[in-house]
């Protein structure tokens, strides 16, 4: 490693370090990002309902509430500049009781006192003209045109690409392990042995935002898992809704929403549950019969045997529900941004501007890169041409020609741009261009994918990975296993 | 942009459509099959055991072997071959039908022709479509994969393995992993009946000493990276004993829970779908109720074996020669499953001339009688020695069967 002197160390490669990363890209700085995957958002980001929130669940009084309101104003400039997929279809609350229409009336008083534009009460009518799929029981509803859906894993590539196309280092299968503060610095060392040197930290960790805390001798607090889960419907659903529907929420959250996700797909979720464990990812049946009958409680057209996946994902959650963003009052330089659970996509757009108001506050002088450029290449794909551009992206690329992944429609080009941006996994592959996400979940495709990775790479196919550390996929090769002899009379 | 004008156009270049090709070019028709991967034969490539070919050459040949015999044909007969293509879009235009195919070279051709035949098979049920809740490490891999990593790229998926359904491909991959030195643990059934054949429960599955747990559940994936192992719940009436319950450990686990035509293409162009099979709704001559539009194979349902994929699909191709010519059925009525039955194809029939149908049946009975009513006359009586739901069953009612109603209507097919 060359660069090993930075002024500001970002550790966590989600989407909160990663737009952290991208807004301190534009000022004449050293920065690092530090993640102990092998790829980013392979942690809390990559299981994300992938809502940019309406603005109305919770009053001006909370950071959360106010960086979400700013933050989801952020999305379109964003989005013309990186090109993730996002849209804005609007986001409907379903009540279903006179009760229910009460909590919703005290959401729209919350997206008022937010300055929400374009929020709308509605009575039954109204609602079910909105979302005809709705249950007919529906008595009313809010409707927040604000807000939207994006692929959240695509969101976190982008703002990573940008953030290291204008200068940003990536570090990735480095886990802080330890830190030592000398001078003006600190000395930050990965469990592999690895050694940087930064002025400032900032702690984006996630689910290990605490471990990382008290790694650097900063404030101690605890990350609590909150566990999602998620059920993903194939592309043809015809219960797909035209908005994202919520139910009226409950104390510990937002409840199960059926969402209409910005690929096409239908998704379900997510649950809301405590554990201890960080790293335990399972889905169970008792909850996939929750979350169907909760919604279905909002469309009942919505059938168990269009599920295509299901996966879960674990909310870094705090005591006290809001975010915890500030300057640490134990440790010089280091910022702590934990608790980003939810709206946190949403909001981290401007959680960035804070941080990078924050390092400004704390002596940082930032001074805007003259040749900083925000935008990144829109990367051609071939579910979003029409036949006349197809044909001359091939003529242009004739890897665009090849179908690798059918259910999605994924050429070959595009698997091989995202090996190139360094996605060199199965699930860093899946997420940068949908191959394996479709209705055979990789049944046709996955060789193909290996292959290619190992011909871009020279990686041996025994060493290709899932994701990483042990999710190898087949390690040996005919011959390597002894056969039973009496095996070779059969 | 290239354009290509033919008579007919068949998506898919295995077994179903080289049959449906051959038999269409056979008739003297100018007849093209687009093909996404490298060469004809589709699946049966990576099916390199034996026992396919038995009922149509009358001797038992393995995968490549049947898949040569027809490529073989296809190669010496006036048929276009677009390999490496896929099909990207599909419409009505004109009074005829446009197709897009996609390849590197040469590549987005537009193609105009007069008919299309679906024969582009079908992909496998997988983790996802059965909710086999747990982690999400890697080793889970569908049978088919598997397969297709072993046989056609010598990898062997892991060492200690069990596999879920015990229907062909499954008993088949337990022989397969064995014999490439894995320790297959055990397959597990959720059926009180083996879905595979006999032959193969004995050849695959006792010649090893492998375990096969009929009224079994995986309820649960365990391991955080690789598979670690496996929870398996037994059924007592059905339902999950979950006190009973067991872990195997192993560190992979193969999915051989059934297929599913991959209708994507055929949904495209807004053909009806069956419900119970998943293919399209076609007539008595295999059309669909789009014009032109054809689908045979297993695209239109699954079969059991590729002999009856290609005889069907031979079939298909005749028929398209007639809708060239401009020959239509007179008057068509539906086939309905009655009785036990769960799906029966094609889903109509027409009194003048002879109609072949394929179907399964929910039950697993022996002697059992297939009746076949219109308007509440038998027509049409079978024993059957044996019938369970794995096997499809096929009957044919000639002319002379439907001579004996005078008031023709909805037939329905049962079976006691």
């Amino acid at each position: 490693m060359k660069e090993k002197k930075f002024d500001v160390a970002i550790i966590g490669g989600g989407v909160v370090g990663a737009a952290i990363a991208r807004k301190l890209s534009s000022y004449d700085i050293a920065a690092v990002l530090l993640e102990k995957e092998c790829d980013v958002s392979f942690g809390v980001s990559k299981a994300n309902s992938g809502i940019i929130h309406g603005g109305f669940h919770h009053g001006p009084g909370y950071l959360k509430s106010r960086l979400e309101v700013q933050g989801n104003r952020m999305f379109d400039q964003l989005e013309e500049e990186l090109h993730f997929p996002f849209k804005r279809c609007g986001i409907v609350v379903a009540a279903f009781s006179e009760e229910e229409m009460k909590t919703v009336q005290q959401l729209y008083r919350n997206g008022e006192a937010n300055k929400i534009i374009g929020l709308e009460l509605c009575n039954r009518a109204r609602i079910l003209e909105l979302e005809p799929k709705l249950n007919r029981d529906v008595v009313g509803g809010l409707y927040a045109p604000a807000g939207g859906i994006i692929e959240p894993y695509r969101f976190v590539f982008s703002l990573v690409e940008s953030a290291v196309k204008n200068g940003v280092k990536l570090l990735t299968d480095f886990e802080v392990v330890s830190a030592q503060r000398s001078n003006d610095h600190y000395e930050i060392r990965s469990s592999t042995g690895d050694i940087i040197f930064s002025k400032w930290v900032i702690n984006a960790a996630g689910l290990f935002a605490d471990r990382v805390s008290s790694v650097f001798g900063a404030e101690e607090f605890r990350i609590i898992p909150r566990k999602g889960e998620e059920f993903l419907l194939g592309r043809d659903s015809s219960s797909r809704p035209e908005h994202v529907i919520f139910p009226v929420p409950g104390a510990v959250s937002k409840g199960i929403l059926v969402i209409p996700t910005v690929e096409g797909t239908t998704m379900i979720g997510p649950t809301a549950r405590e554990q201890e464990s960080k790293d335990d990812f399972s889905t169970t049946e008792e909850n996939l019969n929750k979350v169907f009958s909760s919604a279905r409680r909002l469309i009942p057209s919505l059938s168990q045997r269009e599920i295509i996946t299901s996966f879960a994902g674990l909310r870094p959650a705090l005591k006290g529900g809001d975010f915890y963003i500030g300057i640490s009052g134990q440790q010089p330089g280091f910022i702590q941004v934990a608790g980003i659970q939810s709206p946190g996509l949403t909001a981290v757009p401007a959680i960035a501007e804070y941080v990078k108001d924050l390092l400004k506050k704390d002596g940082l002088v930032l001074t805007e890169k003259i040749d900083y450029d925000p935008s990144i290449p829109d990367l051609p794909r071939i579910r979003y041409s029409d036949n006349n551009e197809i044909d001359s992206l091939i003529k242009e690329n004739p890897a665009f020609g090849r179908i690798v992944c059918r259910c999605e429609s994924v050429s070959e080009a595009e698997i091989v741009a995202a090996v190139r941006n360094g996605h060199t996994t199965l699930d860093g592959v899946k997420f940068y261009t949908r191959a394996q996400m479709g209705k055979c979940q990789g049944g046709f495709c996955t060789d193909r994918i290996v292959k290619i990775i190992s011909r871009e790479t020279g990686m041996d196919i025994g060493s290709i990975t899932k994701r990483g550390r042990g999710t190898y996929l087949a390690r040996n090769r005919i011959g390597d296993f002894e056969v039973k002899d009496e095996y070779s009379r059969v | 942009m290239n354009t290509a004008e033919f008579d007919t156009l068949v998506i898919g270049g295995g077994a179903s459509g080289m049959a449906a090709a051959l038999s269409a070019a056979e008739e003297g028709w100018k007849v093209v099959i687009v093909e996404r991967e490298e060469f004809l034969g589709g699946i049966l490539h990576q099916c390199i055991h034996n026992g396919f070919g038995l009922h149509y050459f009358k001797e038992e040949l393995t995968g490549p072997e049947y898949a040569e015999r027809f490529s073989d044909m296809v190669e010496s007969s006036k048929i276009t071959v677009y390999l490496n293509m896929t099909i990207m879009d599909i419409m009505k235009e004109g009074d005829g039908l446009t197709v897009y195919g996609l390849s590197m070279d040469p590549g987005m051709v537009r193609f105009k022709v007069r008919a299309v035949v679906f024969a582009n098979g079908c992909r496998e049920r997988n983790r996802g479509n059965i909710g086999i809740p747990g982690t999400r490490p890697s080793g889970v891999f569908t049978a088919g994969l598997a397969q297709r990593l072993v046989n056609l790229e010598g990898f062997v998926p892991g060492k200690e393995c069990v596999i879920v359904g015990s229907g062909d491909i499954g008993l088949i991959m337990a022989r397969r992993m064995s014999w490439i030195g894995a320790n297959v643990k055990a397959v597990v059934e959720i059926q009180p009946n083996p879905a595979g054949l006999t032959r193969n429960i004995v050849q695959c599955l006792n010649d090893f000493d492998i375990p096969l747990y009929l009224s079994h559940v995986v309820g649960k994936i365990k391991g955080k990276e690789r598979v670690e192992g496996v929870e398996v719940i037994p059924l007592e009436n059905g339902i999950q004993q979950p006190e009973k319950m067991f872990s195997l450990e192993c560190d992979t686990l193969l999915l051989a829970v059934g297929l599913v035509p991959d209708n994507e293409l055929a949904r495209k162009i807004g053909v009806e779908l069956n419900q119970e099979t998943g293919g399209p709704v076609v007539d008595s001559r295999l059309m669909t109720a789009i014009e032109g539009v054809f689908a045979c194979g297993n695209l239109l349902h699954v079969h059991d074996l590729v002999d009856f994929v290609t005889e069907e699909s031979s079939r298909c191709g005749k028929f398209v020669s007639e809708f060239l010519i401009g020959k239509r059925p007179e008057k068509q009525y539906r086939t309905n499953p009655g009785k036990n039955v769960k799906y029966i194809v094609p889903n109509y029939y027409e009194g003048a001339r002879e109609n072949v149908f394929y179907m399964r049946t929910l039950i697993v009975k022996n002697n059992a009688i297939l009746s076949v009513k219109v308007k509440g006359t038998e027509i049409y009586r079978k024993k059957l020695r044996h019938i369970q739901p794995s096997e499809m069953i096929q009957f044919s009612l000639k002319e002379e069967d439907f001579k004996l109603i005078k008031d023709k209507g909805v037939m329905e097919v049962s079976i006691e």
